[in-house]
């Protein structure tokens, strides 16, 4: 009799036991479609409310450079035009140094601790948050450079680039600052893809003969490529979305200039700077600007996920 | 004739010198900037702290010499990040379970981890705006317009992606034959997950979790048409609903102001932001290099 009690007990145990089940793997599959729901949410609400600027100018928005809320006129020129300059600049000097560094860390110039230490500090550095970073910019940077811009000036004038009498903020200063936040992701995922290298291909090289920085650009380097090259568009897509720091030391001016000394723009910071006191359709086209923000950066992901799907565990 | 010896003077070793020290000189540029930054922060802010400003709130910017403390900007700061990992942690450890444990690589799962890192792609500013859009213009939240809850959504958005993936990846590094023997012995599977392959996971899921919060404390752009700014103490629950302060916008704004006073007030909060997020960051490193030697059983 007891023995049956037990059992029956057991069975009914059983069967809420399934139902739990049922409802925890249910839970799990609901809350990881949340992240499908956020990002096509921002998708739709950045494009929804970005519509009434869409429609009133088309593409035009993106090729005109006049943002006016007193005659609400607005065009996002100056700002895309700034986002993709400060963006693609500071890339070019972060690769060589980023890529510099890594190979540094990742061959045997220097004990092993050494290394290890450098590379761990780099990668603390990433964690610094960026509107610390623009404080140290307008105070420490932007003294420190100021003689070097006058000097580019003087000298370099002739060139459009820097055309233009530096005064305080501008867009050459932004480009410095996003080197520093850009350093430590380029450096790290080329240290880590360095680091994948089978060790066979390296001792081939050797073996036939090759000196060490032959075998670093003739078999190393192209064997990593795919993984720098993604390291490299990832930190693409921050520069483009990268807001405090930019917005503190750019000088925010939507006057177009094709100067790197004068003040200057990018999407992230006219977000910043204007969303909190816009209204009317100012904010439409704020939206709209988003929504290009948006679209770049997700080119570049999307892109940077490919090349890693595309070229990885080819060794 | 020495063709055995090494020959300075030949291309090949001339050039490998040449590409050595260009490497060594690569790795200066890039990192002696970076260690005067840090020491550059942490000495100028740490010179600015003082125990009143732990107490006191902001006074607003003016020719005032005082700038009073931050008191409402740091309870804002723990408040803010505390409501992003409410939302985040449950619903990023529910996501990366259901990836690791229950998803058979199908296409529904792939688009998840697809669309995990397309989110963690996305520009900070972006989950701002649409917060905004979607909280603060609606006032959906009770009627209030700017609020620390509306800056706590924005930052678990920047969460989300990290609590996912590291939760996604700690599992997959438990062994199959833990799974095996706990459903094995008749544990059914959420028995298994939650006593088994959890626990087991659970460091390494912590140490990124607790990154990720120590990563959401420092931005900024999701906040500052958020959650705003407030001067003011934070004296109840009735002021989730309201502006509220944070470290990383104390630091924006008081760093754009004119008056000296106030500057000193941005370096002491960064001191004291960088401070912390460091110190997490090398605690968990030290702590994950800790339990990967004594793992390996």
């Amino acid at each position: 009799m007891e023995e049956k009690l037990t059992l029956f007990k057991n069975r009914k145990r059983f069967g809420i036991e399934k139902n739990i089940d049922i409802i925890f793997k249910n839970t799990a599959l609901v809350l990881s479609s949340f992240v499908a729901i956020i990002l096509l949410g921002i998708i739709l609400v950045v494009f929804s409310q970005s519509f009434e600027s869409f429609s009133r100018y088309g593409l035009k928005f993106l090729v005109t450079s006049e943002w006016n809320p007193v005659k609400d006129e607005y065009g996002a020129f100056t700002a895309i035009y700034g986002t993709l300059v400060t963006s693609f600049l500071s890339l070019l000097i972060t690769i060589p140094l980023g890529v510099g560094t890594a190979i540094f860390i990742t061959e045997d110039f220097v004990p092993k601790v050494f290394r290890e230490i450098i590379g761990s500090f780099v990668e603390l550095l990433a964690a610094i948050p960026s509107v610390v970073l623009g404080l140290w910019a307008i105070f420490v940077m932007e003294p420190f450079f100021r003689a070097f811009f006058v000097f580019l000036h003087n000298f370099f004038g002739w060139i459009p680039l820097f055309s233009t009498e530096p005064t305080g903020r501008n867009s050459l200063l932004a480009i410095l600052i996003l080197v520093v936040m850009l350093l430590p992701i380029v450096t790290s995922i080329a240290r880590d893809s360095l680091n994948q290298v089978p060790k066979k291909l390296r001792n081939a090289a050797y073996g036939i003969g090759a000196s060490r920085w032959k075998t670093i650009f003739s078999v190393i380097l192209p064997a990593a490529l795919s993984g720098i090259m993604a390291g490299v568009l990832l930190a693409l897509g921050r520069a483009m979305g990268e807001t405090m720091a930019v917005t503190m030391i750019i000088g925010n001016s939507n006057a177009f200039s094709w100067s790197l000394l004068s003040p200057g723009y990018t999407i992230s910071s006219m977000l910043a700077n204007q969303f909190g006191e816009a209204d009317g359709s100012q904010v439409s086209s704020l939206f709209y600007a988003a929504f290009v923000l948006m679209i770049l950066s997700l080119v570049v992901n999307i892109f940077a996920q490919w090349l890693v799907k595309k070229f990885s565990l080819k060794y | 004739m020495n063709s055995l010896y090494y020959q300075k003077r030949l291309s090949r070793n001339i050039g490998d010198k040449f590409f050595t020290s260009l490497s060594v000189i690569c790795a200066l540029i890039a990192i002696l900037p970076l260690i005067f930054l840090v020491t550059y922060i942490l000495i100028k802010g740490g010179s600015q702290i003082t125990p009143e400003l732990f107490t006191l709130e902001p006074n607003p910017p003016g020719d005032d010499l005082d700038a009073g403390g931050i008191n409402p900007a740091l309870i804002g700061t723990l408040i803010i990040t505390t409501i992003a990992s409410i939302i985040a942690i449950p619903v990023g450890v529910g996501g990366g379970i259901y990836l690791a444990e229950y998803s058979k690589g199908g296409a529904f799962s792939r688009f998840i981890r697809f669309g995990v890192n397309v989110l963690a792609g996305v520009p900070s500013i972006i989950a701002g705006v649409f917060i905004y859009a979607l909280i603060v213009s609606t006032k959906i939240l009770f009627g209030s317009m700017y609020s620390g809850l509306a800056g706590g959504m924005a930052l678990s958005i920047l969460m989300l992606p990290t609590v996912i993936k590291t939760t996604d990846e700690g599992l997959k590094l438990v062994p199959n034959e833990l799974r095996y023997a706990s459903l094995g012995v008749g544990a059914s599977m959420y028995t298994t997950i939650l006593k088994v392959t959890l626990p087991s996971a659970f460091r390494s899921i912590a140490t990124g979790v607790v990154l990720g919060i120590a990563r959401a404390a420092g931005e900024t752009a999701p906040l500052i048409f958020t959650a705003l700014f407030s001067y003011y103490y934070i004296t109840g629950f009735g002021d989730l609903f309201y502006e509220m302060g944070s470290l990383a916008v104390l630091i924006y704004n008081f760093a754009l102001e004119p008056y000296d006073a106030q500057n000193k007030l941005a370096w002491a909060a960064s001191f004291i932001l960088v401070l912390s997020i460091l110190s997490v960051n090398i605690f968990s490193r030290i702590l994950a290099a800790f339990t990967e030697k004594t793992k390996r059983v």
